[in-house]
C-alpha cells in the first residue's frame, strides 16, 4: 500500500500548497485525484513519487519509508513531457537508465525504432510521452502516477495508450492514481475518486 | 523571420458568393452551417491549397566526417493542399492526429514562419489577399492568438503586464486595459495578485488562463485558438468554450484547434477533421455526434472518444 500521512508541502513556508493531506492506495486500485485548477493535484503527484520531500508527514511504500535515492518504486509520468526528459540526452539511453529496452513494450506503445536516435526536441509532445511512459513500467514501479498524461494526446492515441497502460497495471497489479479534466476519462478508469 | 517565399504560385480567383448556401450544400471546398454568415459576400478568413514543407538535411549513417558535411538537402512536406474556411460568427474546430500539422497551419495563418519552410497557397482575409508582411500586421490586431505552450509566455515579465499589453499595441488608454486585466481575470477565476506573479509561479492551468486573458484583451475579428483547455478543469475550460461562443455570436470567427473533441462539440458550429496535413472531412457537429462521417479516419476518431467508445 502507498500511504500518505498527515503531508504538509508548500514552495514557500508562509504558503502551503498541500496541507494535512492523507491518502492511500492499495495494489491493482485506479484512483482518480480530482480537485481544481491550481489546487495541487501535480504536487501532491510530484511528493508521492519522492521529487519534492513533504514538510511534514510520511509517506511509505508497502510499510517502507519512500526510497529518495535510486530508482523509486513510485513513478510520475508528468503532464510535460518536454520538463521531464534530458534535452541533451538521446531517447535510447534515456530509456537505458531505467532498465534494457523492450521493443515489444515500444512496439505496443508506437514508439518507433527511428525516434531512439533523436533528441527530445526533435519528438512532437506526444511522442515524448510514449517514452515516459515506457521509461515509467521499465523502471518496474509498484505504484504509477499519471499526472494529466493524455492531454497533448489526440483521441484515438490517447486510447491505445491508456489501453497500454491500464493492461501492464492489472498484468503486474500496480496501483495507479491518475488526474484528468475529462470526466468521460476519469469514468472509464477510475475504481475511486480522491477529492483533494 | 523569413518571408512567405512563394505565395504567388497558385492562381486562384475569389468568386462571388451568389450561390444559395442550403441550394449547394459545398461550396469552396467546404460545407456550411446554419449560422455560418458571410459579411459582406465574403468569408472571413479563406486558405487555399496551402502547402508548407520544409528543407531539411538527409539522415546520413557513414561515419566519415566529409559525408556528414556533404548531407544532401531534401524538402519534406507537412501540409499538403490544404483548404479551409472559417465565416463570421461561427467556430470551426479543427481535430485530428497529433501531428498532422494543425498548430502549422495556426502559425500560417498568423505569419509566423520557420526559416527553413517553404510556404505556398492563398490566404484571404477579410476579402483581402494576404502575404507573410500583411498577415504579420494582422496579428495581434485583427486576428489574436491563444498559443500552445505556455512557455509562450516572457518569463522576466509579469504576467498582469503581459495580460494589459502596451498602448502602441492595443490602442486601449492605461486604466482600460487595467481595467479589462482586472474583469477577465475575475472572470477566469484568477485573484488579482496572480497579475504580480511570474510565469514560473504558475500552474499549468493557471498559466492556460493567462493566455486566454491576453487574447481576449482587444476585439479581433478572428480568433485563432491553439489547444486552449489543457490543464483547465472542465468548469474552467467551458467557461473559454462559452467565452468564444459569446466572441462568435458577436460577429467574430473563431478556429479552434483542439484534442478535447467533447469540448469543441459543444460550442462548435463545424469540424474540421485533420489528417496528414491536410482537411479529409469537413462535417457539421450533429453529423459527428451521430456517427455519420464519410471517412474511416473520422469514424476511428469518433470512436477513440471516452464519451462515446474508448475504442482503438
Amino acid at each position: 500500500m502507498l500511504k500518505a500521512k498527515n503531508i504538509d508541502f508548500g514552495y514557500r513556508a508562509d504558503r502551503l500548497v498541500l496541507s494535512d493531506i492523507s491518502f492511500e492506495v492499495m495494489p491493482g486500485e485506479r484512483v482518480h485525484l480530482s480537485a481544481s485548477s491550481g489546487e495541487g493535484k501535480t504536487t501532491l503527484a510530484r511528493v508521492l513519487a519522492g521529487y519534492e520531500r513533504p514538510l511534514s508527514g510520511e509517506i511509505t511504500v508497502d510499510g517502507d519509508p519512500l526510497l529518495y535515492r535510486g530508482v523509486c518504486p513510485v513513478q510520475l509520468i508528468g503532464q510535460h513531457p518536454e520538463l521531464m526528459l534530458d534535452p541533451r540526452m538521446r531517447m535510447s539511453d534515456t530509456l537505458a537508465e531505467a532498465a534494457e529496452i523492450s521493443s515489444e513494450l515500444n512496439e505496443r506503445l508506437g514508439i518507433r525504432e527511428e525516434w531512439l536516435a533523436r533528441y527530445p526536441h526533435e519528438l512532437s509532445g506526444g511522442e515524448m510521452q510514449r517514452f515516459c511512459i515506457a521509461r515509467a513500467l521499465m523502471a518496474n514501479p509498484r505504484y504509477l502516477i499519471a499526472d494529466e498524461i493524455s492531454t497533448m494526446l489526440d483521441a484515438i492515441t490517447q486510447a491505445r495508450i491508456w489501453k497500454v497502460l491500464l493492461e501492464e497495471v492489472e498484468r503486474r497489479d500496480i496501483g495507479l492514481v491518475f488526474t484528468t479534466h475529462s470526466p468521460a476519462l476519469a469514468e472509464r478508469i477510475a475504481t475511486r475518486t480522491f477529492r483533494l | 523571420m523569413e518571408e512567405m517565399r512563394n505565395m504567388n504560385t497558385m492562381p486562384c480567383e475569389m468568386t462571388s458568393h451568389e450561390q444559395d448556401h442550403s441550394t449547394s450544400k459545398k461550396h469552396h471546398h467546404h460545407t456550411h452551417a446554419h449560422s455560418s454568415a458571410h459579411g459582406v459576400g465574403h468569408h472571413l478568413l479563406q486558405v487555399e491549397d496551402l502547402c508548407v514543407s520544409f528543407s531539411m538535411y538527409e539522415q546520413n549513417d557513414s561515419a566519415r566526417f566529409g559525408d556528414y558535411l556533404r548531407s544532401e538537402k531534401h524538402e519534406v512536406r507537412v501540409i499538403d493542399g490544404l483548404n479551409i474556411s472559417v465565416h463570421e460568427g461561427e467556430i470551426v474546430a479543427v481535430v485530428g492526429a497529433s501531428g498532422s500539422g494543425k498548430t502549422l497551419l495556426a502559425d500560417s495563418i498568423l505569419g509566423l514562419y520557420e526559416p527553413n519552410s517553404l510556404v505556398s497557397g492563398c490566404i484571404w482575409f477579410d476579402g483581402q489577399r494576404q502575404d507573410a508582411a500583411s498577415l504579420r500586421r494582422l496579428r495581434g490586431h485583427e486576428i489574436a492568438f491563444v498559443p500552445q505552450s505556455v512557455k509562450a509566455l516572457d518569463p522576466l515579465m509579469n504576467v498582469g503586464r503581459q495580460v494589459r499589453g502596451f498602448t502602441s499595441l492595443n490602442g486601449m488608454s492605461k486604466r482600460d486595459r487595467a481595467k479589462r486585466q482586472e474583469e477577465l481575470f475575475e472572470r477566469y477565476g484568477l485573484p488579482a495578485d496572480v497579475g504580480k506573479m511570474y510565469p514560473h509561479e504558475l500552474s499549468g492551468g493557471m498559466a492556460r488562463r493567462v493566455l486566454l486573458c491576453c487574447a481576449l484583451m482587444t476585439s479581433p475579428k478572428l480568433l485563432i485558438a491553439d489547444e486552449p483547455t489543457p490543464g483547465l478543469d472542465l468548469d474552467l475550460a467551458v467557461t473559454a468554450m462559452e467565452d468564444f461562443r459569446t466572441l462568435a455570436d458577436d460577429g467574430v470567427g473563431v478556429m479552434l484547434i483542439t484534442h478535447d473533441i467533447d469540448l469543441a462539440l459543444r460550442v462548435a458550429d463545424r469540424l474540421a477533421i485533420f489528417k496528414d496535413g491536410s482537411v479529409i472531412e469537413e462535417t457539421s457537429v450533429a453529423a459527428f455526434k451521430e456517427g455519420a462521417l464519410e471517412t474511416e479516419f473520422s469514424l476511428q476518431l469518433r470512436d477513440a472518444l471516452p464519451e462515446f467508445g474508448f475504442i482503438c
